[in-house]
């Protein structure tokens, strides 16, 4: 086929054109619009908590005038409308999640990295096995683990008062038994990640120069993991800190961490103390995370 | 060296495994193993299992239920659809910054949302989109609306809701993988004579595979069994399979039932992690890895 030079370039031309056409609109709606549109998703809804719980009334549409009311209430000790929430109970539910994320956090990191350095380093029958357990967790649904340790517990319960007459209650036992259970897996992950990476060269090293297994792990290995120590443990932190599911579940009654004294008051008796609350609670996660990007820093620096 | 102390001791690393072995065990595997049996029991006066064995709940999971069970499984494949579709760009926004003060920055006002409160997160989207919230109020105060617009206690409020709070699972993955793409693997294509679109489809997004995968999964598997967003922002016309589930394991519940239900839900969680394990394996021997 034959075409005529003229037309052909002029066809080319229009091609090249729409191309950089659909390049700019794709540029335009994928790098521009969507992030943009993506942020504002992400932060209106707590922008908008942060402004109204300085709104003088319940409105959270129009602002009729700035106030500290909702902020007074809750050093008042009033959260709710009805008895039932009082700052008090708050900070008690708070400190029943600091305790329990506190110990979880403890054992979880001890024997996730124990695993972790037994998965990277040790050499056993049923490591792969032990290696799929370790995503357990992380692919079945929180409900499904609640529910299950809610039966596990019970039946348990059942069948040490028939052996032994004794009533097992439920609450920070089991709260930190189940926490243990899903964190492990988070600690491990980290962990192994951060072994993988490191130059096994610094322990030959160590042996070489006459240290013994326990000796090369507290100077040599732990200092060279200890970001990935101290980040899984932070990951384990939060996820206990902020469950509410497998805490529902595993809780006695009348037992409350903080998110689910949160939730009953969410539904009971939505106020807009709550703004209040939740911009307190922003501020505090918002020093959490300044730490552990500190850690990261540090990770980053540390040798490989 | 490591080789010959590996073959002194074959058992060498397991009393460090020992621990979580247990926990793992006796906690997660053990109490799963249970529901599966209760659900194959009768119903007790105390809502528990007892025997003779039965089919009856898995009849009734499949049969009745099973409007609830689709109905899960859609929102929870909406929820990842525009998780994806928003948190691509998000994250291949965030990582083509050329300055690390300003990616650091832009991942911080992605993570900080991550790190409150999952409950504050949802309440906070149902503030803004109540029949009382701030787009209805500003709307009727202009005159745009008559009415309040019905933006939650239905599906599309717990669809609003799921994307809102599992959103950064999908972008820090994503993020990962598309930081350690090699941005000449493009001009590559583009000599060749490929267009950006061309690009985008047989190499960007082959490369970054894992990190979708990956994204998805951890939105996907948190939003089939979604608890906590239906009840606050569905009402009753958003109830899903995982509020089913909770109601089972209640006061006047039936366990069986509920393990019934929660087993099914479980099995199709892990056939579709197969499906992702199968697809990236599949992934990484075709890349000859």
């Amino acid at each position: 086929m034959v075409v005529e030079a003229g037309r052909g370039a002029a066809l080319r031309n229009s091609a090249v054109q729409r191309d950089l056409a659909i390049r700019a609109v794709g540029r335009w709606l994928g790098l521009t619009l969507t992030p943009i549109f993506a942020y504002a998703f992400l932060w209106l809804p707590i922008l908008v908590l942060l402004v109204f719980s300085f709104n003088e009334s319940k409105s959270v549409s129009r602002l009729s005038g700035l106030s500290l009311g909702w902020y007074e209430g809750i050093f008042a000790n009033v959260i709710g409308t009805g008895a039932d929430f009082s700052t008090d109970e708050m900070l008690e539910s708070f400190q029943n999640s600091l305790f329990i994320a506190g110990i979880s956090t403890f054992v979880s990191t001890v024997i996730g990295t124990m695993v972790a350095l037994a998965l990277v380093r040790g050499r056993f029958p049923g490591k792969r096995i032990l290696d799929g357990l370790l995503y357990f967790p992380l692919v079945i649904p929180e409900i499904t683990q609640g529910v299950s340790l809610l039966l596990f517990f019970s039946i348990l319960a059942k069948w040490w008062r028939a052996m032994s007459g004794q009533v097992i209650q439920r609450g920070y036992g089991t709260v930190i038994i189940a926490h243990v259970a899903f964190s492990i897996s988070f600690v491990a992950l980290v962990v192994r990640a951060r072994l993988v990476d490191m130059n096994p060269n610094y322990e030959e090293a160590a042996r070489d120069l006459g240290a013994n297994e326990w000796r090369t792990f507290w100077r040599i290995t732990f200092p060279l993991i200890l970001p990935g120590v101290l980040a899984g443990a932070l990951l384990a932190f939060t996820i206990s800190l902020d469950d509410f599911v497998v805490t529902f579940f595993t809780r006695g009654a009348g037992f409350d961490t903080l998110p689910i004294y949160v939730f009953g008051l969410l539904k009971l008796s939505p106020t807009p103390a709550i703004n209040a609350i939740s911009t307190l609670m922003l501020v505090l996660s918002s020093l959490l995370v300044g730490v552990s990007l500190a850690l990261q820093g540090r990770e980053a620096r540390t040798i490989r | 060296m490591r080789g010959e102390r590996a073959e002194r001791q074959p058992w060498q690393g397991l009393w460090l495994a020992t621990p979580t072995l247990f926990w793992l065990l006796v906690f997660f595997v053990l109490p799963l193993l249970l529901v599966a049996v209760v659900s194959f029991m009768t119903r007790a006066q105390d809502a528990g299992g007892m025997l003779p064995f039965t089919l009856q709940h898995y009849e009734r999971t499949l049969g009745i239920f099973s409007p609830i069970l689709w109905r899960s499984l859609r929102i929870a494949a909406l929820t990842t659809l525009l998780c994806l579709m928003m948190g691509y760009p998000l994250a291949f926004f965030i990582s083509t910054r050329r300055s690390t003060v300003v990616r650091s920055l832009c991942l911080f006002l992605v993570i900080l949302p991550f790190w409150t409160n999952f409950l504050i997160r949802t309440y906070a989207m149902r503030t803004l989109l109540a029949n009382e919230g701030t787009i209805n109020g500003i709307l009727l105060d202009l005159g745009l609306l008559l009415q309040p617009l019905r933006l939650v206690d239905n599906q599309f409020g717990v669809l609003i809701g799921m994307v809102y709070g599992f959103l950064p699972f999908m972008v820090l993955p994503i993020y990962a993988s598309v930081e350690r793409f090699d941005f000449r693997y493009v001009d590559a294509a583009h000599d060749l004579g490929a267009n950006d679109w061309r690009a985008f489809w047989r190499v960007v997004l082959p490369l970054t595979m894992p990190g979708v995968l990956a994204g998805s999964a951890l939105v996907f598997i948190p939003s089939v069994g979604a608890y906590v967003t239906p009840v606050l922002m569905g009402g009753v016309r958003g109830l899903l399979i995982g509020n089913l589930i909770a109601r089972q394991f209640g006061g006047s519940g039936n366990m069986p039932l509920g393990s019934a239900m929660s087993v099914v839900m479980m099995s199709v969680v892990l056939g579709i992690a197969l499906l992702y394990w199968l697809i990236q394996r599949f992934t990484a021997i075709a890349d000859g890895r």
